[in-house]
């Protein structure tokens, strides 16, 4: 190796030295300050009024673990139809069909701008509007039979989360060159196709990040659905409180159940990120 | 042969205000190789989107093998075709654009067999077999599983070439295929559309590569202000132009 050519005088020589560790003392402080925090406020609880063996009780009491079940069931359903109506009505959104962008639009609309609760409450009462419902001539029922709060949570969470996704939907294709379409146009391709092979598959790479926050949402937003009956974990957790009077202990109990769902999808949607990436730069050194 | 593969007639096109093609004409014959040369936006690129119906023409006629495009004369007045004839209609080209566009969530191979497995319902095993022996004949048969963000841009565009190829198209379309390109990969793809060209493949080339031209193309066609100014043998239009706007193009390109 040819040694460096000197440097004119008033440089000081800097050769073989390192660059010395940094002291961030800032952190040191503010991570002793947050810690003096918890500490006051996990005194608090241990020292306020809770009975905490009622939390470990209740914890795996068999109402509590049928709920949570019922609300993962419930947020899986309800997303799946989210999903699907999302896809659906954003392709819609961007055909060049006047009917269908505004037919589309107009869900978004009207699904957005109303409170999901209302709506929770709308589905579960249509029998109040619609005494029997069915198709003229071939099947029809009472309403009250086929509105459950099992039915009316998921049609009520699914449409409203269609509205949703529908416009994650719609960034995701929007951010999808439009020489890809212009590609699968020239081999041949015609519309649908080309989305399904070609513009989705890429879409889906922006998507899953926010469809994450989503789904998380929707996860908790199940807990909407004890309005009407429905028994998911939350529900589960008022009912017993209403006998033993423990509120606290058993909203810590629900509670304890949202985060650990939660904490266990956040590695699920990674590995379905890594599953999308597949041709992006960054996983491919 | 009596009927060009290719017959433009009278094609204008507009963008709002902007008028890109104007009244255009040409005849494509079958197993030419054709340059279209000119300043960006004299319409040489939007005469070849008309072409494969990315863009469509507001008036005049394209036959492509005697085929009227993009839209069904009955009864005195032109009717739209459906989204399935025009594609239909689009398999007839290959097209090759300047910015490659590969699927970049497929191979190399995967964006080959693409069309022929997805469009023309084809066997995989024999539209593979087939990719490879294309891959093979642009020198990337190395690269089948690679992905198109780990190919440099000449063999993305090289790949692109054979992909459009899969299709077995009459009439080969590059839109500036060298244009997004560093300049030591250039020689490559042109290297691909020479052998293409001597293998007797209708081409329309839109290019800044008069060297390319001069070589290669039959006709040179010089286009601007979305109208054609000229066009002929390559020797003549690249070597004695007539018209004084083809003399200071070239004077000033070279």
């Amino acid at each position: 190796m040819r040694a460096a050519p000197p440097l004119a005088k008033g440089f000081p020589d800097i050769s073989g030295m390192t660059v010395a560790r940094q002291v961030h003392w800032q952190r040191w402080l503010a991570a002793a300050a947050i810690v003096i925090v918890l500490a006051a406020i996990g005194r608090a609880f241990v020292n306020g009024q809770i009975e905490w063996t009622y939390v470990s009780r209740f914890l795996t009491a068999k109402v509590i673990l049928e709920g949570i079940t019922n609300t993962m069931v419930m947020a899986v359903l309800a997303m799946s139809l989210g999903i699907v109506l999302g896809v659906v009505v954003a392709i819609m959104r961007l055909s060049s069909n006047p009917v269908l962008t505004s037919v589309a639009a107009g869900y978004t609309w009207l699904f957005r701008g109303t409170p999901l609760i209302l709506q929770l409450l709308l589905w579960f009462n249509l029998a109040l509007v619609f005494p029997t419902i069915g198709i003229p001539g071939l099947w029809s029922a009472r309403a009250v039979d086929v509105m459950t709060p099992f039915l009316s949570a998921l049609l009520g969470l699914g449409i409203n989360q269609g509205a949703y996704t529908s416009e994650v939907m719609r960034a995701g294709m929007l951010s999808v060159d439009v020489g890809q379409y212009e590609a699968a146009k020239a081999i041949g391709m015609e519309r649908l196709r080309a989305l399904r092979r070609i513009i989705l598959p890429q879409a889906m790479r922006v998507v899953i990040p926010p469809l994450g926050n989503e789904f998380i949402g929707m996860v908790k937003a199940t807990s909407l659905a004890s309005v009407i009956q429905y028994p998911e974990v939350l529900h589960a957790a008022e009912n017993i409180y209403y006998a033993n009077s423990r509120v606290i202990e058993l909203l810590i109990v629900a509670g304890s159940w949202y985060l650990l769902v939660v904490s266990i999808l956040t590695p699920l949607q990674m590995l379905l990120e890594r599953r999308f990436a597949r041709g992006a730069l960054q996983i491919n050194r | 042969m009596t009927q060009p593969l290719v017959a433009i007639r009278s094609v204008s096109k507009s963008f709002g205000e902007f008028q890109a093609l104007k009244q255009v004409s040409l005849d494509v014959w079958a197993g030419e190789v054709l340059c279209l040369i000119g300043a960006s936006g004299s319409g040489k690129t939007t005469l070849l989107r008309c072409i494969n119906q990315l863009t469509s023409a507001d008036s005049g006629g394209i036959w492509l093998d005697g085929e009227l495009l993009g839209v069904r004369e009955e009864g005195g007045r032109l009717h739209r075709l459906t989204e399935r004839e025009i594609a239909r209609q689009r398999l007839k080209t290959g097209m090759v654009f300047q910015r490659f566009n590969l699927f970049p969530h497929r191979t190399a191979l995967e964006n080959i067999t693409e069309g022929p497995v997805h469009v023309q319902g084809r066997k995989q095993e024999e539209a593979r077999a087939e990719a490879m022996e294309r891959l093979a004949r642009v020198g990337l048969a190395a690269k089948a599983d690679a992905y198109p963000s780990q190919l440099s841009g000449g063999q993305q565009q090289r790949v692109a070439i054979a992909r459009a190829l899969a299709m077995k198209p009459m009439l080969m379309l590059f839109d500036e295929p060298t244009s997004a390109l560093d300049p030591e990969l250039v020689g490559e793809v042109l290297t691909v559309m020479k052998e293409l060209a001597s293998s007797g493949m209708t081409m329309m080339v839109v290019t800044h590569e008069l060297g390319f031209a001069r070589e290669v193309a039959d006709t040179v066609v010089y286009m601007d202000h979305g109208a054609i100014v000229e066009s002929g043998p390559a020797a003549e239009v690249l070597g004695k132009p007539r018209e004084v706007r083809t003399q200071s193009f070239l004077s000033a390109v070279i």
